[in-house]
C-alpha cells in the first residue's frame, strides 16, 4: 500500500502532524517485536503470567526424572511406613521430611505431583495433535472436494457436535475395554484416552478448516494454481492450509485446556489413567478418599496443579483469541 | 440574524491510538439554519460521518469531540449528559443511516419500531401514537400505511425499508436532520426517489438538514449549500451554484470534474492523482498539496486558511480564481 | 414453516437411525454376548441354541431391524451384570438424574442469561470484569473439582449440606422424587450447584459476547440515534436479538446437562442414570451402555427439535406465510 504520492516524497520530509515511527526497514526481531500480537502479549500481564505458568508446568513435567525426589513408580524406593506424612512434618516412624507430604503408599506427593503431570500433559497434548490432525485432513477434504464426501463427513460432525464429548470419549473407552483383552487393558490405557479424547473433538478443527477453504477455494490464486495443473493435496497444502493456521491455533489451545480437564475427568471416574500410571485426574480420585480423614494434602497438591495447568492453558487460548481477532474484544 | 438550527464552531474530533492521536475531524465550522439542506462531500474517510455523528454523539470510543462546539437552535449539546442527550435525539435531531437493510431491528414490526419512538418523545396516548406513525407512514409514501403497521422489516424492499427509515427518523418531528448516505446502498433508479422524498419533507416541514453523501449528482439535485471536506478538514463551502459551476478549491475542482453528472460536457472525466492520505500520515502544510496540479512552496509549510462561518471561502491559498488572474 | 418442521424430524429420524446403528454395532460386536450369558460350561449345542434364539444368525440388516422395533419398545435386553432388563434399571434409576438436571438447567439459565447481560451492558465496569475473570475460573475448574470442593466446605468442614445421596424420596408409584421432603431438598442442594456451574459459565460468556455483537449492529445505532432509553435499547431491541444465537447453544448445553450428569453423579453418589452408566462402562455392560446412548439420543433429538419451533416462534423473518413481498 502506498501511503503517500510520489510528490510528497520529493517534497520536505512528510513527518506529518502525528507522532509516527520512522519508516526505516525494519529488523525481523523488530517486525516481531511490533506485531500487533506480541504488542498485545507484552500489555497483557494476564497473557504473560499464564505463559509463564505454562512453560514451568511444562519443563517440570519434562524434566519430572530430574526435579522429582523419588521415582514413585519404582516399588524399591518406596517405604509403607512412610505413608500419610503431613507436609513439612518429619514422619514419626522413619523421621523423614516431605515438604508436600506422602500418600497412603508412602509416595512422595511432590513426585507424584510430577510423574502425573507429565502423563496429565502427554495425554493432552497427544490428543490434541490426534483431533488437528484428523480435523485438518477431514475439514480440507471435505471443503475441497465437496460433493458427497463433504455431506458425509459434515453430517457425522453434527452429529457428533450433538453430544457432549465428555460422553463420546466415555463411549469410544467403553468400546476400546471391550474390544481389548483384559491382560493388556492398563498398558494400553493411556493409547485408549488419548484415541477417545482425540476423536471427541475433532469437529471443531474440521469445520473451521472447511469454512476457510470454501472461501479460498474460489479465490484466483487457487484457480490459477489449479489451471496450471498443480495436484490437489499440492494446493490444499501450500495455499490453503497457512491461511487457517491462527484460527487453528486458538483452537487448538482452548482444546488443550479441555483435553487436559477431560482426561483428569476420565481418570477421575475411574476409566482414565490406571493407578499403576497416575494423571493428576487419578491422583485426585486416590485423594478424595482420604479427604474426610482429614490427610487434605493428598488431593489438595494435586487439585491445585490440575487448576493451574488448565486455568493457565484456558487463558492463554482466551487471550490468544483476543489477541488474534480484536473486533471480538 | 435568526439563529441557525445547527452551528458548528471549530468541532474537532480525536480517536487516541497506540500510535498517537487520529484527527478525524480538525476545526470544522458551518452552519445551517431552518429549511436549508447542507450537503456534505469528500472521499471515503475525509470525515463526513464522522461529523454527522459527533453532532448527534454517536461517536464510537475512543473517538471524542476534543474541542470546539456543537449549537442546537443557540443551544450547546456537545457537553450535554447522556440522559438529556437521549431527550435531543430523534426529538429535535433526526438521524438516518446508510444501509436501510440493517438498520431496521429485524423482530419488531415497523409499527411497534415507529410507536416506540413517538410515545418516547411526546406525550400522546398509544392510539394516538399509532394514528401517527400511520400518518408518518403515509408521508414518506408507503401504500396502505394502516395494513403494514404489522409488517417486519423483511417484508420490505430496499427502497421501502428506507423510507420506513425516514418515517422513523422524523415521527417525533425534529427540526434538524443527517442523512448519511441515505441513497448509497440503493437502487438508482429508487435513489432519485428517495432524494426527492428528503428534499420535499424539508421544504415542507421547514427542517434543516445536513446530507452527507460522496455523490456530486445528490449534491447538485438537492442541496441549498455544499460543504466539501479533504482528510478531516473543510476544504471549501458555498452555495450549490458556486461549488458545481465555480469551484475555487484545486480540491473540489478536481472532483468535479470527476464526477459525469457535474462535468457534462467534459470529453473525458479526469482523475485526481493519487489517493487521500491515511489520518496518521497527513503531510506538513495543506493536507492537499501533494495531489494539487497547482501546488506552490508555500502550500508544503502553511496550512491553508481557515474557512470560516461565511459562504464562499476556500481553504486554499492560491483558489483557483485568483489564479486565473495570474495566469 | 410446516415443512421446515417436517423437514426437520426427518433429519432426526436419520440421526436416531445413525445412533441406533452405533449402538447396535456396540452391542453385537463388542464383547461375545454368548460368552457374557453362559459362562465357560457350555457345549455347541447350547451356543447354537442361543445363537438362534437372540437372532445371532439372522442377516445384519435384519438383526438391526429387530434391535430397532425393540428398542422403539423399551426392549433393551438384560444387563450382564445385573441379569435383569435394562429398561427396569433405568426407569428405576431415571427420577433422580431428571430432577437433578431439570435444577440445575433451571439454575444455569436464569443467572447465566442474568449475568451475560449484565456482564455486556456494563462492558467496562469492574464487577463485570470481576464476574468474566470468575468465569474463566468456572470453565477451567473441571467439574469433579467444583464438587469436591463444595462437599469439602460445606459438607466436611461447615456440615450445613449432605453431601452423598438423594436424602428421603417420595415414591409415587411411577417416579420418586426429592422435592417433597426437606432432605431430598438440602441433598439437592450441592450437586445442582455443581452441574449447573459449568453451563452456567457457558451460556453467561455466549450471551455476553452475542450481547456485544448485537449492540453494534445498525439497528441498535438507529434506535440509540431515535433517543431511545437505554432499557428500551439494552432489553427491548438488543436482548431479543441475542436470544436467536443464544437458544441453539442454550438447548444443546441442557442436553448436555444430563450427560454431564455422569460425573456429578459419581462424585456425589447420586443414584442416577450416569451412576449406572460409568459402572456400566467399567464392567463393560453393553446392553446398558447402548440403552443410555440411544436415549441421551433421543432426548438430544427432541430438545433439538424444540429448539427449531421455537427458533421460529422468535425469528419472524423465518415464519414463511405469504405475506412475503
Amino acid at each position: 500500500m502506498s501511503d503517500l504520492p510520489d510528490a510528497a516524497r520529493q517534497g520536505p520530509k512528510p513527518t506529518g502532524r502525528l507522532e509516527e515511527a520512522e519508516v526505516v526497514a525494519p529488523s525481523r526481531w523488530k517486525t516481531i517485536w511490533d506485531a500487533d500480537i506480541s504488542y498485545s502479549f507484552r500489555q497483557s500481564p494476564v497473557a504473560m503470567g499464564a505463559a509463564f505458568v505454562t512453560l514451568v508446568m511444562v519443563l517440570a513435567a519434562v524434566f519430572a526424572p530430574l526435579v522429582a525426589t523419588t521415582n514413585p513408580f519404582d516399588p524399591s524406593s518406596l517405604n509403607l511406613m512412610n505413608g500419610f506424612s503431613a507436609p513439612g512434618v518429619p514422619n514419626a516412624f522413619t523421621g523423614e521430611t516431605f515438604f508436600l507430604g506422602t500418600d497412603d503408599q508412602g509416595r512422595d506427593v511432590w513426585s507424584t505431583i510430577l510423574y502425573g503431570l507429565r502423563i496429565s500433559l502427554f495425554v493432552g497434548a497427544m490428543a490434541v495433535a490426534f483431533a488437528m490432525i484428523l480435523g485438518i485432513t477431514l475439514g480440507l477434504l471435505a471443503g475441497y472436494l465437496g460433493g458427497w464426501t463433504e455431506t458425509i463427513i459434515m453430517r457425522v460432525a453434527d452429529v457428533q457436535l450433538t453430544f457432549p464429548s465428555i460422553l463420546v470419549a466415555l463411549l469410544i473407552f467403553g468400546v476400546a475395554r471391550g474390544v481389548i483383552p483384559i491382560e493388556y487393558r492398563d498398558q494400553m490405557a493411556i493409547w485408549v484416552l488419548i484415541i477417545a479424547i482425540g476423536l471427541s473433538d475433532w469437529v471443531q478443527f474440521a469445520r473451521v478448516v472447511r469454512g476457510a477453504t470454501l472461501v479460498e477455494k474460489n479465490k484466483e490464486y487457487v484457480q490459477a494454481a489449479r489451471l496450471i495443473g498443480r495436484k490437489p493435496g499440492a494446493i490444499m497444502l501450500r495455499h490453503i492450509l497457512p491461511n487457517v493456521l491462527s484460527p487453528v491455533l486458538v483452537i487448538a489451545t482452548i482444546s488443550l485446556a479441555l483435553a487436559i480437564i477431560a482426561e483428569a475427568t476420565l481418570s477421575f471416574l475411574g476409566v482414565g489413567a490406571p493407578p499403576t500410571q497416575p494423571s493428576l485426574g487419578t491422583l485426585i480420585r486416590i485423594g478424595q478418599d482420604f479427604l474426610f480423614s482429614g490427610e487434605w494434602w493428598i488431593l489438595f497438591f494435586p487439585a491445585c496443579t490440575l487448576l493451574a495447568l488448565a486455568l493457565s492453558v484456558n487463558l492463554l487460548g482466551d487471550w490468544l483469541r483476543d489477541a488474534l481477532n480484536p473486533r471480538l474484544r | 440574524m435568526t439563529t441557525p438550527v445547527l452551528e458548528l464552531k471549530n468541532l474537532t474530533v480525536d480517536i487516541p491510538t497506540r500510535f498517537g492521536t487520529l484527527r478525524p475531524v480538525d476545526d470544522v465550522s458551518w452552519s445551517i439554519d431552518a429549511g436549508e439542506i447542507l450537503g456534505v462531500v469528500g472521499e471515503s474517510g475525509a470525515g463526513k460521518s464522522m461529523t454527522g455523528n459527533a453532532v448527534i454523539g454517536l461517536l464510537d470510543s475512543p473517538a471524542h469531540i476534543s474541542g470546539g462546539q456543537v449549537l442546537l437552535e443557540g443551544e450547546r449539546i456537545d457537553r450535554l449528559k447522556l440522559s438529556d442527550m437521549r431527550r435531543i435525539r430523534g426529538k429535535r435531531i433526526g438521524m438516518v443511516f446508510q444501509d436501510p437493510l440493517t438498520s431496521l431491528n429485524p423482530l419488531l414490526t415497523i409499527g411497534e419500531q415507529l410507536s416506540e419512538t413517538i410515545l418516547r418523545h411526546l406525550d400522546v396516548s398509544n392510539a394516538e401514537a399509532d394514528a401517527r406513525a400511520i400518518r408518518g407512514l403515509d408521508e414518506v409514501g408507503i401504500p396502505s400505511a394502516k395494513n403494514r403497521m404489522g409488517a417486519y422489516p423483511h417484508e420490505f424492499s430496499g427502497g421501502m425499508r428506507q423510507r420506513v427509515v425516514i418515517a422513523l427518523a422524523l415521527c417525533a418531528e425534529p427540526t434538524l436532520l443527517i442523512a448519511d448516505e441515505p441513497t448509497t446502498a440503493l437502487d438508482v433508479s429508487v435513489q432519485a426517489q428517495i432524494t426527492a422524498l428528503l428534499k420535499r419533507l424539508c421544504r415542507e416541514r421547514g427542517m434543516a438538514a445536513m446530507l452527507v453523501t460522496h455523490d456530486m449528482g445528490v449534491i447538485a439535485e438537492t442541496a441549498d449549500r455544499v460543504a466539501v471536506m479533504y482528510a478531516g478538514r473543510l476544504a471549501e463551502i458555498g452555495p450549490v451554484s458556486q461549488i458545481v459551476g465555480q469551484p475555487r478549491h484545486p480540491y473540489t475542482d478536481g472532483l468535479m470534474a470527476s464526477t459525469p453528472a457535474a462535468s457534462a460536457g467534459q470529453a473525458r472525466l479526469r482523475q485526481i492523482p493519487g489517493a487521500m492520505p491515511r489520518l496518521g500520515k497527513l503531510p506538513d502544510g495543506c493536507a492537499f498539496h501533494p495531489r494539487c496540479p497547482f501546488v506552490q512552496d508555500k502550500c508544503r509549510h502553511d496550512p491553508g486558511p481557515k474557512v470560516g462561518i461565511a459562504d464562499d471561502r476556500a481553504a486554499c491559498w492560491f483558489p483557483l480564481d485568483a489564479q486565473e488572474d495570474v495566469a | 414453516m410446516l415443512a421446515y418442521i417436517i423437514r426437520r424430524i426427518f433429519q432426526s429420524i436419520i440421526v436416531l437411525l445413525a445412533v441406533g446403528l452405533v449402538a447396535f454395532s456396540m452391542f453385537r460386536f463388542v464383547g461375545d454376548p454368548i460368552e457374557q450369558l453362559l459362562g465357560q460350561e457350555r457345549t455347541v449345542q447350547d451356543v447354537e441354541r442361543l445363537r438362534e434364539a437372540l437372532g445371532l444368525n439372522d442377516p445384519f440388516p435384519v438383526q438391526y431391524a429387530t434391535f430397532l422395533g425393540r428398542a422403539a419398545t423399551g426392549d433393551f435386553g438384560i444387563s450382564y451384570r445385573q441379569s435383569r432388563p435394562v429398561a427396569e434399571i433405568i426407569a428405576e434409576r431415571a427420577p433422580a438424574t431428571l430432577e437433578l438436571a431439570f435444577v440445575s438447567g433451571f439454575l444455569a439459565l436464569t443467572v447465566g442469561i442474568g449475568l451475560g447481560v449484565f456482564t455486556a451492558i456494563r462492558r467496562d465496569g469492574w464487577a463485570a470484569n470481576a464476574i468474566m475473570s470468575l468465569s474463566l475460573v468456572g470453565v477451567s475448574l473441571p467439574t469433579f473439582l467444583i464438587g469436591i470442593l463444595l462437599i469439602y466446605v460445606f459438607g466436611v468442614q461447615l456440615r450445613w449440606l449432605p453431601t452423598f445421596g438423594r436424602g428421603d424420596v417420595v415414591d409415587l408409584g411411577w417416579w420418586t422424587t426429592g422435592f417433597l421432603t426437606t432432605s431430598g431438598l438440602k441433598s439437592l442442594i450441592l450437586p445442582s450447584i455443581t452441574l449447573g456451574l459449568f453451563q452456567m459459565t457457558l451460556i453467561m460468556r455466549l450471551v455476553r459476547s452475542e450481547m456485544l455483537e448485537v449492540l453494534r449492529q445498525d439497528y441498535i445505532r438507529f434506535a440509540r440515534a431515535r433517543g431511545l432509553s437505554a432499557k428500551s435499547v439494552n432489553f427491548r431491541h438488543a436482548l431479543k436479538n441475542t436470544m436467536v444465537p443464544v437458544i441453539t447453544v442454550t438447548g444443546l448445553q441442557l442436553g448436555a446437562i444430563i450427560a454431564f450428569a455422569i460425573i456429578t453423579e459419581t462424585v456425589f453418589q447420586w443414584p442416577g442414570v450416569g451412576l449406572l452408566f460409568i459402572n456400566a462402562v467399567q464392567f463393560v455392560d453393553i446392553p446398558v451402555m447402548a440403552a443410555y446412548l440411544m436415549l441421551i439420543s433421543v432426548m438430544f433429538v427432541m430438545i433439538n427439535l424444540l429448539v427449531d419451533i421455537l427458533y421460529v416462534w422468535v425469528d419472524p423473518r423465518l415464519r414463511i406465510d405469504g405475506r412475503h413481498t
